[in-house]
């Protein structure tokens, strides 16, 4: 795995996985959308994946418009059921490899039961869960990701609701492969998506990401890089996070205690839904 | 799948079994092997059957956290190729609509059966009833054609769940099969088709001829289909598309062109559709217009009818989208009077009133609370009606 990044152009990239009609993309300037397509890229370059055994799935939301810029088989659902679909794919025709695109509003709010119960499963696939705390295709409204206090259209006086932690609730329903990164570092996420994409069973990769357009500049973070500033000041890498809870003193301990923890924070082995079934087949077949 | 093999899951030729348990059977005659469900009386026992007899034939049972799940899975293994059902009752049915429109849009094979019971909201689990017609209709958003299909015996559910998988194969769309809880649950003599009685429809294929262009059609309106994982790389979405299937939503032209073929699919082939059966429909002066289980009670009044001289016909409605509308209006023509039974407060009565625009009068017999009708209720209904002619 020493090629992790052949050099590629991004003219090349472009080329090779993108679908040319439907270019340019909606994004906003500014917008990690394209950080998030350009690492996946990457990530299937790295692996080598046949796209003809992709299909990309996402369910509606500005994220959700992923799945229609690969050159593969795509399903662009309703919002929030892109799992619902995904695991209908995946459980009538397991030699298919799963991607799911989606939103922290379209796959943890509307769709958060579906993301619960995809992940009891471990239906094999990878969730690239695109966090932005807002949403932002219909023009600002509060997520279940707003921060406390966070402005939007909904909530012109700031979130008093508290927002929820994806990754735990993927850790506690025991997804094999958990990861969470912001996207201002390139180099982690392309990797972790390539061990998400590998992994058998469920993969949940959580990428922070910037909305400059509905949430950033109403929430004084005006221009992408004080939002990667942001990201900089409020995340700790979870080996830097766990050194230091060991080996450091308090007053480091204090400083990084409420950080949100960035890093594959689960990668362990569990029998996916789909090699459940087949041995059960096995078993009662006629 | 292996149809021998099918055949063996299925046990007896002869059986005697409860509706559910027959559209099930019907689903694994007609090919059907990927099953999304979530219990739901009186529904449950398709989804039990279903979850017995997929992996016996190696095929695949996936139980969802809710409706609304069950129509997405569907969609997406039908995309695969598979041969997909559900199952439901009202409230589940109600939480469908949205991934059913999805399906209609995106010309997705699959069959919804409704174990209807009665509503509003929970209403009587356990009871039957027929309150879901016209949501069945237009329940989704938009404007959409909807093929259904209502069994009036276990035989028949069988049967009709075999033709509900080849209208939606042949047609790409979702087909509905509407029993209620009485027909779901009451046991009848069943007789297993043989593999020769068996017509089986496959959806349209791309034959791999040029480029694919995925909702592309000739004169039948129907594109051809390649599955996901074929190299066709084919991108499927619920925003209005072009031929290519990539998102057109500010075209009205485009709009418009989509949203008629979706329609005229259905409407073009409304011969191949429209099933239903008729009595005395050249003897008589009063009609009635039936479906479903209350079918059968009239049945039988009809022939009590006529022994008191009351010159009675009936219409039996197999198919009730599309309406036949044709159908009834010929019926209208030569009858003074039409019956409607239903077991709603009125919902087919609507569709037969516009088709019979006022050519003879239209009596409405309903009967809510989830018993059906009886031979006398229906007898006194059609006594009072010769009554009102005379
Ligand atoms: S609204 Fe926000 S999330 Fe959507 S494209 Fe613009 S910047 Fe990106």
């Amino acid at each position: 795995m020493s090629t992790l990044l052949k050099p590629k152009t991004a003219a090349e990239l472009r080329d090779v996985y993108l679908r040319q009609e439907m270019m340019p993309t909606i994004f906003c300037d500014g917008c990690g959308l394209g950080n998030v397509l350009n690492y996946t890229l990457w990530a299937l370059d790295e692996l080598q994946v046949d796209l003809d055994q992709v299909v990309f799935v996402s369910g509606i939301g500005c994220s959700s418009r992923l799945s229609g810029y690969v050159n593969a088989d795509g399903m662009h659902t309703t919002h929030g059921r892109a799992l619902s679909f995904a695991s209908g794919i995946k459980a009538a025709n397991p030699n298919l490899k799963v991607i799911v695109f989606t939103g922290d509003g379209d796959g943890a709010g509307i769709g958060g039961n579906h993301l619960l119960h995809t992940i009891r499963r471990n239906m094999d696939m990878t969730v690239i869960l695109v966090n932005n705390y807002i949403y932002g295709m219909t023009g600002g409204q509060s997520a279940p990701t707003t921060p406390i206090g966070g402005l939007s259209t909904t909530t012109p006086y700031g979130n008093v609701e508290y927002p929820m932690d994806i990754c735990a609730l993927a850790l506690a329903l025991e997804a094999p492969y958990v990861a969470r990164w912001t996207v201002n570092q390139p180099y982690p996420p392309i990797k972790s998506i390539a061990q998400g994409i590998a992994k058998r069973g469920f993969a949940l990769i959580e990428m922070l990401v910037p909305c400059p357009t509905a949430y950033g500049g109403r929430n004084g973070l005006k221009g992408v890089e004080a939002i990667w500033q942001w990201y900089r000041e409020n995340t700790v890498l979870l080996d830097d996070f766990e050194h230091i809870m060991e080996f450091g003193t308090l007053e480091e301990q204090e400083e990084i205690k409420h950080k949100l923890k960035v890093g594959v924070l689960r990668d362990t082995e569990r029998e996916s839904f789909e090699e459940r079934w087949a041995k059960l087949v096995e078993q009662v077949k006629l | 799948m292996d149809r021998a093999l099918i055949r063996r899951a299925l046990g007896d030729k002869v059986q005697f079994i409860q509706g559910d348990d027959a559209c099930a059977y019907g689903a694994l005659l007609a090919g059907c092997n990927f099953f999304a469900g979530y219990p739901i009386t009186p529904a449950t026992e398709v989804a039990e059957q279903m979850s017995i007899l997929l992996p016996l034939v190696g095929g695949c049972y996936i139980q969802m956290e809710d409706e609304i799940a069950s129509m997405g899975a569907l969609v997406g293994a039908s995309w695969t190729g598979a041969k997909t059902m559900t199952s439901t009752s009202g409230p589940g049915f109600s939480l469908m609509q949205e991934n059913l429109g999805y399906a209609i849009m995106t010309e997705t094979p699959c069959v919804v059966v409704n174990v209807q019971r009665s509503g509003p909201s929970t209403g009587q689990p356990t009871m039957g009833a027929y309150g879901d017609m016209m949501q069945a209709r237009w329940g989704t958003h938009g404007d959409h054609e909807i093929i259904m299909l209502c069994p009036a015996s276990i035989q028949e559910s069988l049967d009709l769940t075999i033709v509900a998988f080849n209208l939606s194969e042949q047609f790409r769309t979702p087909v509905l099969l509407f029993i209620d809880g009485e027909l779901g649950h009451m046991r009848e003599r069943l007789v297993i088709p043989d593999e020769d009685e068996l017509e089986l429809v496959e959806r349209p294929m791309f034959n791999g001829q040029g480029k694919y262009l995925p909702f592309a059609t000739d004169a039948s309106l129907v594109p051809t289909f390649a599955p996901f994982g074929s190299g066709h790389r084919t991108y499927v979405t619920g925003l209005t598309h072009n031929e290519q299937g990539l998102p057109r939503s500010s075209s009205a032209e485009i709009h418009d062109k989509l949203v008629r073929r979706l329609a005229d699919k259905i409407n073009n082939h409304r011969d191949q559709i429209i099933r239903y059966e008729e009595f005395y429909a050249d003897d008589c002066d009063i009609a009635i217009i039936t479906y479903g289980i209350t079918a059968r009670t009239c049945r039988d009044v009809v022939e009590q009818a006529r022994s008191k001289g009351i010159k009675v016909g009936m219409l039996r409605l197999i198919t009730i989208w599309p309406f036949p509308d044709d159908t009834v209006a010929r019926w209208s023509e030569c009858v003074q009077a039409i019956l409607v039974p239903e077991m709603n407060l009125g919902q087919m009565i609507h569709p037969i009133r516009e088709a019979v625009a006022g050519r003879c009068k239209v009596a409405p017999l309903f009967r809510i609370g989830g018993e059906i009708h009886t031979p006398v209720e229906i007898l006194t209904a059609l006594e009072e009606l010769q009554c009102q002619l005379c």
